[in-house]
Parts: structure tokens; sequence; C-alpha cells
């Protein structure tokens, strides 16, 4: 008993000493950041990568990779990239591994998950000399700080091309006679699925653009769109799929992390059902191959790249970034054997005039809604005022209709983070559905 | 008579140990530690080819490579050690806890809306001394339930206070739902990220300590509590009979009843108050994952510790260490989480499983040669 008392005293001594020297580390410590063990050679930067899930895990997959190739593009003499992974998102985990990154040395740190961001901000507050961005955040114009953004890409985009690529599979089945009652509602619509994780803008605005997407090519569709409350959980994720496919939808795509709707699609195709699949983020081939079409992804090096190479040349990063087709920071992955006949040659020809600007993903002429809090619409129910949510707090604020349509994801003007929240005619959320 | 005593001796009799010197079972300890060690080392090397002297360096500077580390080892030790600091007195008593992570959640859930609702309205003394009692009461009231079920109904308290940890944690969900910052974002954030209103004070000016400073010393400070509260107290003392065995208790006259509901009222308030130190002082935050397992973790600090409050702390320094070398290692090497989760699994798979050899002696059958002569 008595040597273990005599080890505490010595280990509250010890702690005490620590206490005492707190302030004294700070005249060497804090400047330069660490001392020698972090120093970089001159000409090289240390960037910190805060990551909610590892290479297992799409989503994550998409921005490790758009680092690495960021920094391929830029010169890896140039750049170290310091990791962290499995960043819990829902905790203030993302505020140590903040801090651990500023202490190793990193002069910008990003993290890739929603949640990371007050953390980040607080980090930000504390190290003003390092500067954060809390990539998918959505509040970075509020915070106003030097030393604080966020970046989005304009993933509606590619929502909406894969959306014309569905299109024209269903109108295929339509025109060979593929279809039965089952796959129509009651005014002879055909019936989509849509898995939904939240019922956020993030996700509102690309199903919406998928919609219209499908819409552009065959306008006789009703949607249905149910959440699964995770962004992540294969079980949740095929047992929508399968409620769908029950149902009768004849194309199912979604706006969640898992291979678990494609999965559910693959089985009941190759049960016979008629019944196709539109991924996210990853190729889907790989779990569907006879049944997906196409996924809609994110290019996340186009964004590092730049940020990066900003940081390269010592010149300050947007506080909001948002890049689309106009920049290729968005795209589809390789068609699937299952596509309509020259669904290659539309794509083309949709991507182009999305890059030049002539299609605009939510024109006004081409959907209708009801008129609500925050929507204004005339009497053929085009919408001609939607008020949506840029400050970040979750209600509508800045009219963001332009002169024929809604003008989303314009980080110069608004903000980077989506911010299309509007429920359109003929898209139904099972919002009651788990 | 000859085939009585044919009876078959089994391979390999397990004998209860009595009277073994403390530092043998010190030795046999650090003995476990070291085949741990080896065994990870070898696990290690077959599956990444990586120098294992290499992997166990990178995983000290996890834990200690910078003084900013380091505090931050300390501070989740401390972390830890509180909820086991709770635990001990209920455990000594052989009054299952299991409902540290909800005790720990309903402190969480108490500091913050003192955070949110009075953290901007009142001096920051005030503000501690209310969610300091605000947490405590909470999560004793959440470790009495069960006790008092228990003594009037006799009701199972393992199980019940397991289940409270499942209302614990619908509680919380329903009140990050009513907090969300911003709305609909299923988050909290980061509480009054501006003002610091309720945020516990940092001591001293290196920005990257100071945040840390006070959680420990608040954690040494019961440490040395409960210490003496478990060996000098009467209160302490009723404890460990009623352990030992109730019945010894009632006849030497105590109140069983009485001891087992105070002893919960503590059990529960040191938890609520780990609660209340994770979310004004280190956190800020509120979420499900408040308690992030360490109510169960302490279970293991206390019962490994004998509840000796000072030996928990090396106990509970010992998996921090593990948890923080586990994710540096994961940075460092690309190795992920997974393979610092089976590290830390094989060495407290060694670490408890040695307990075993401390408490019991193995004995093999000997040679009949051996047996002859005393036949």
């Amino acid at each position: 008993m008595k040597k273990i008392f005599a080890l505490l005293l010595v280990l509250c001594l010890a702690t005490a000493l620590f206490v005492g020297c707190a302030p004294a580390d700070n005249e060497t410590g804090t400047d330069n950041v660490g001392g020698d063990e972090t120093a970089t050679p001159a000409g090289k930067i240390k960037i910190g990568a805060i990551l909610i899930g590892d290479e297992n895990e799409g989503y994550t997959y998409a921005h490790i990779k758009g680092i690495q190739d960021a920094v391929k593009a830029l010169g890896e003499d140039k750049v170290e990239v310091i990791w962290k992974y499995n960043v819990a998102d829902n905790t203030d985990a993302a505020y140590p591994a903040a801090v651990d990154l500023v202490e190793q040395g990193c002069t910008y740190v990003f993290s890739n998950s929603y949640g990371h961001q007050s953390h980040m901000l607080r980090a930000a507050m504390e190290y003003p000399e390092v500067k954060f961005v809390a990539v998918t955040g959505d509040t970075a114009k509020k915070d106003n700080l030097p030393n604080f953004s966020n970046a989005f890409n304009a993933t509606y985009q590619s929502r909406y091309v894969s959306g014309v690529v569905a299109g024209l599979k269903i109108k295929e089945l339509v025109d060979g006679g593929k279809l039965t009652d089952k796959n129509l509602d009651a005014n002879g619509n055909v019936k989509i699925g849509y898995v939904g994780a939240f019922p956020y803008a993030e996700v509102v605005s690309g199903y919406t653009a998928f919609y219209l997407g499908i819409k552009s090519v065959y306008d006789k569709v009703v949607m249905n769109v149910s959440y699964t409350n995770s962004w992540f959980d294969p079980i949740a994720e095929g047992a929508a799929a399968e409620a769908f496919i029950a149902d009768g939808c004849v194309v199912i795509s979604q706006h969640a992390d898992s291979t678990g709707a494609p999965s559910a699609v693959e089985a009941k195709n190759k049960a016979g059902t008629t019944v196709f699949c539109v991924g996210y983020n990853i190729d889907m081939l790989a779990v569907a191959p006879t049944s997906a079409l196409t996924s809609a992804t994110n290019d996340w090096s186009v964004y590092y790249t730049y940020a990066i190479g900003q940081a390269l040349k010592g010149e300050a990063i947007a506080t909001n970034w948002a890049k689309g087709y106009s920049d290729d920071a968005v795209g589809i992955t390789k068609l699937g054997t299952a596509c309509a006949a020259d669904t290659a040659t539309k794509v083309a020809e949709v991507e182009a005039a999305l890059k030049a600007g002539t299609t605009k993903v939510f024109d006004t002429t081409t959907f209708t809604a009801k008129e609500a809090a925050g929507v204004k619409v005339d009497e053929n129910g085009k919408v001609t005022e939607y008020l949506a949510d840029i400050d970040g707090d979750f209600t509508g604020e800045t009219n963001v209709v332009k002169e024929g349509y809604i003008d989303e994801s314009n980080a110069e003007e608004f903000r980077s983070a989506p911010y299309f929240a509007l429920r359109i005619d003929g898209i139904i959320e099972n919002s009651d559905e788990k | 008579m000859s085939h009585y005593g044919s009876t078959k001796e089994p391979l390999i009799r397990i004998v209860k140990r009595d009277g073994l010197k403390s530092w043998i079972g010190w030795l046999i300890r650090a003995g476990a530690i070291l085949a741990a060690l080896l065994i990870c080392a070898l696990f290690v090397f077959t599956i990444t080819k990586l120098n294992p002297l290499e992997v166990y360096e990178s995983m000290t500077k996890g834990a200690f490579g910078t003084t900013r580390r380091m505090w931050i080892t300390f501070q989740d030790t401390a972390l830890l050690l509180c909820v086991a600091l709770g635990l001990a007195p209920a455990f000594k008593m052989k009054f299952w806890n299991i409902g540290a992570e909800g005790q720990i959640l309903v402190g969480g859930i108490s500091t913050a809306a003192c955070m949110i609702y009075l953290g901007d309205v009142l001096p920051l003394w005030l503000t501690i001394i209310i969610m300091v009692v605000a947490s405590s009461l909470s999560g004793a009231l959440w470790g009495l339930i069960p006790a008092l079920f228990k003594s009037k109904w006799g009701t199972n308290e393992t199980l019940f206070t397991l289940m409270m940890n499942y209302i614990a944690i619908q509680l919380t969900a329903f009140f990050v739902a009513l907090w969300e910052n911003p709305v609909g974002s299923n988050t909290v954030g980061v509480i009054n990220l501006r003002t610091r209103g309720g945020w516990l004070p940092e001591i001293g000016s290196n920005r990257m300590v100071s945040p840390y400073v006070l959680p420990v010393l608040i954690v040494l400070g019961l440490t040395v509590f409960m210490f003496f509260y478990l060996r000098n107290s009467k209160q302490g003392y009723e404890i460990s009979i009623v352990g030992d065995s109730e019945n010894t208790a009632r006849y030497a006259g105590m109140n069983v009843k009485k001891i087992v509901l105070r002893t919960m009222l503590l059990s529960g308030g040191i938890c609520g108050l780990a609660g209340f130190i994770n979310v004004a002082g280190v956190g800020h935050t509120i979420s499900t994952n408040v308690a992030g397992g360490r109510g169960f973790t302490a279970i293991i600090v206390a019962w490994l510790a004998k509840f000796n409050s000072f030996v928990m702390i090396f106990v509970s320094l010992l998996l921090i260490f593990l948890e923080k070398g586990a994710s540096q290692i994961a940075s460092d090497y690309g190795l992920n989480n997974e393979a610092s989760e089976i590290m830390k699994g094989i060495i407290l798979f060694f670490v408890l499983g040695s307990e075993f050899f401390i408490n019991y002696r193995v004995i093999f059958r000997k040679n009949k040669k051996e047996e002859e002569p005393n036949a």
C-alpha cells in the first residue's frame, strides 16, 4: 500500500510540474507549433485530413482519392498529407483531431463530414494561423472567419445526368411494351423509387434533379422517396428498395452511402423482375452487374487541387466553393450494359449543355409546385419565388429564383452546400416511413 | 482397496490460491502484458510485415509524443477513471451497476441544459456550481431507481441498470433533437462556441494544454477522496461488509437497505459528474456517444484494480494508452482501426486472463514414477 502511495505522490508531483510548465511551454510551443519534429522543409506544406470513415467506405474513399490525386497533380514533393481516419462526427472528436494536426505542423486542415463543422470552427477560432475547411459544411459564410471555409460539389448536376440515363431506360421499356399495370400508377405514370438518407436540402436537391433528369426524357413519371435516417445502413437501404420493388417501381436510385439498395435490385432483377438501379458515389456494377445503369459521382480532386494549389501559392481559399460540370468536379460512372441504346450520345449532349450553362437543372418551366411558406407560384404552378436557407439555420430567408431557373450551388452569391429543399409536384415523400 | 485408490486423477486440476504475495501477483500481471505484447508483435508482423518495435514506438508517440498528446491522454484517462471511481463502491458492495453509461448520459444532459439555458445568463462560477449539483443529482437519481427497486422488491439490478442505459440513450436522443444546432442537423454542435458560457475554465496560457488541465485535477481529487472513503471511512467499511456477506452485515446491526441506497446515490452521482466533466470540460456538446462505452470499460478498470483508486489510475492509463496508440498506428501505417482493436483485444485478454492465474493454481497430474513412492 505504501509503495502505491509513494507512486501516486510522484505522479501528483509530476502532474503539478506539467501544470507549472504549461505557461512556459507557450513561448516555444505555439509560434512554430511543435518544434523540430514538425519542421517542414521550405516550400513544402503539410495538410491534414479529418475523415469520417476510411478507405473501406465509399464516401470517404472518394475524398481520400481526391486528395491523393490532387497531391499527385501538384507535386508529391511539395505536399505532405497527415490522415485522421474514422473520426466520429456526432461527438467532439474532430476538435482534438484538428488540434493534433495543427501540432504536427499542418497549416491547412480539411474535414469531410457535416457534423465535424462546429468542432472545426472551434479549432479555427483558437488557431487563427491555420486554415480550416469543413467540406460539405454550410456555416462559413455566416461565421465570417478569414480561416474557415466550406466546399461542396454541384452534385445535383450529375444526379440530373444519371436521371437522363434512367429516363432513356424507362422510355425504352415503355416503347418495348415491357411494363405492366403494376409499374404504373392510376394516372399511367411510371413508378420510380428513391432511397434517401435524411430529408435535408442535400438529399432533396439530389432527388429532385434526378427526377427532372428522367422527366427531360420521359415525362410521365412519379417518384416515391423514403428515408432511412442514416447515411450508411445497408439493411435499411435494402429493405426500402425491396418495398419499392414490391410496389412496382422500375428504377431505384439512392442518396445513401451503402450498396444495400443496388444489391436488393440486382437480386430481384436476376429473379426476373423489371427493375434497374442508379447508384451514388461508386460504380455499382460490381454489386449489380445486370441491373446497374450508372452512378452519380463526385470528383473531389478538382476541389482539393484548387484548395491545396491556393495553399501552395500562399493565396486565400474561397470561403465557399461549389463546382459542377463546368470544372468536371462531378460526373457519372461507366454506363452499365442494361442501359438503353444511344445513352452515351445523349449523356454527352446533356453534359455539354450543363457545362455550357445552356441547360439549367432546376429550370422553372420543367416542373410545378404548390404554394407554401417561402414558395410563391403563378397560376400554372410555376415557381416565381423560393426562399432558401443560406445562413445555415434551416429556415429559408433568401430568394434563389433567377430568370427562369432556381440557382442551386451558387457558391459566390449564396453558399457551397445545397440549399434547394423545394418539394415539387410528382415526388411523394414517405416521411412516416423509417 | 486398490481400485478405490485408482480413481483417475484429472490431468489438470485447478486449485484456489491462498496467501499469494502481492508482488508475485504483480509479476504475473507484468508477465501477461509482456506476453500480450509479444503476441501482438507476432500479429503485426505476420499481417503487415512491419517492424513491431516501430509500431510500438509509434503507439507511444501517439499517446505521449508531445506535451499536448500527453495531456489528452491524461484527460481521457481521467474521464475513464472518473467512471471507474463511481463504479468502485457499487461493485465492491457486489451491486452490479452496469448502468454507468446511462448515469453519465443523464449527467451530461443536465450539464448541457445548464450550459444552454444558463451558460450565457449567470456568472461562470454559479453556472458551474449548478451544473455540478444538477449532473450529480441526475446521475444519483439514475443510480437510485434500480437500488430502490432492488431493496423494495428484490429486482435484479444487473438487468435494471442495463435497461436504464437504454432509457438514458433515448432521452439523450430526444434532447439532441430538441437542442440541435443548426436546426435539422441532428447534432447539437459546440454549445456556446462564441461565448464559452458554462465551459470549465482553462488553466495556464498554453492553448495546447490549458483545456485539459482542470478535468484531470478534478478527477485526481475524486481519486484521493474515493481511496480514503473506501478504506478509512465507516461507510466504506460498511460497503465492504455488505459486499462480503449481507447476513454478516445484518448480524452486525447494519441497515443493509440504507447502505445500498446510499452507495448507489454516490455511485450514480460520480458517474453523473463524469458526464458533467465530459460535457462542460471536454466536448462542450451532447450526443448519445458522450459516454462512449466508458461505462462498460470502467467496470474492467474497477475490477482489475480491486477497487483501489490509485491502482485504477494505472489501469485506465493502460487502456487509454492502447486506444491512443491504436489510432496513431492507424494514421502512421495506414493500418485501419480494426487492426488496433485486435491488438487492444489481445492485451485485454491477457491482462484479464492473468487474474485467473493469480487467483488459482493449475496442478498437472504427476507422473506415475513420482506417485509410486507416496502410494
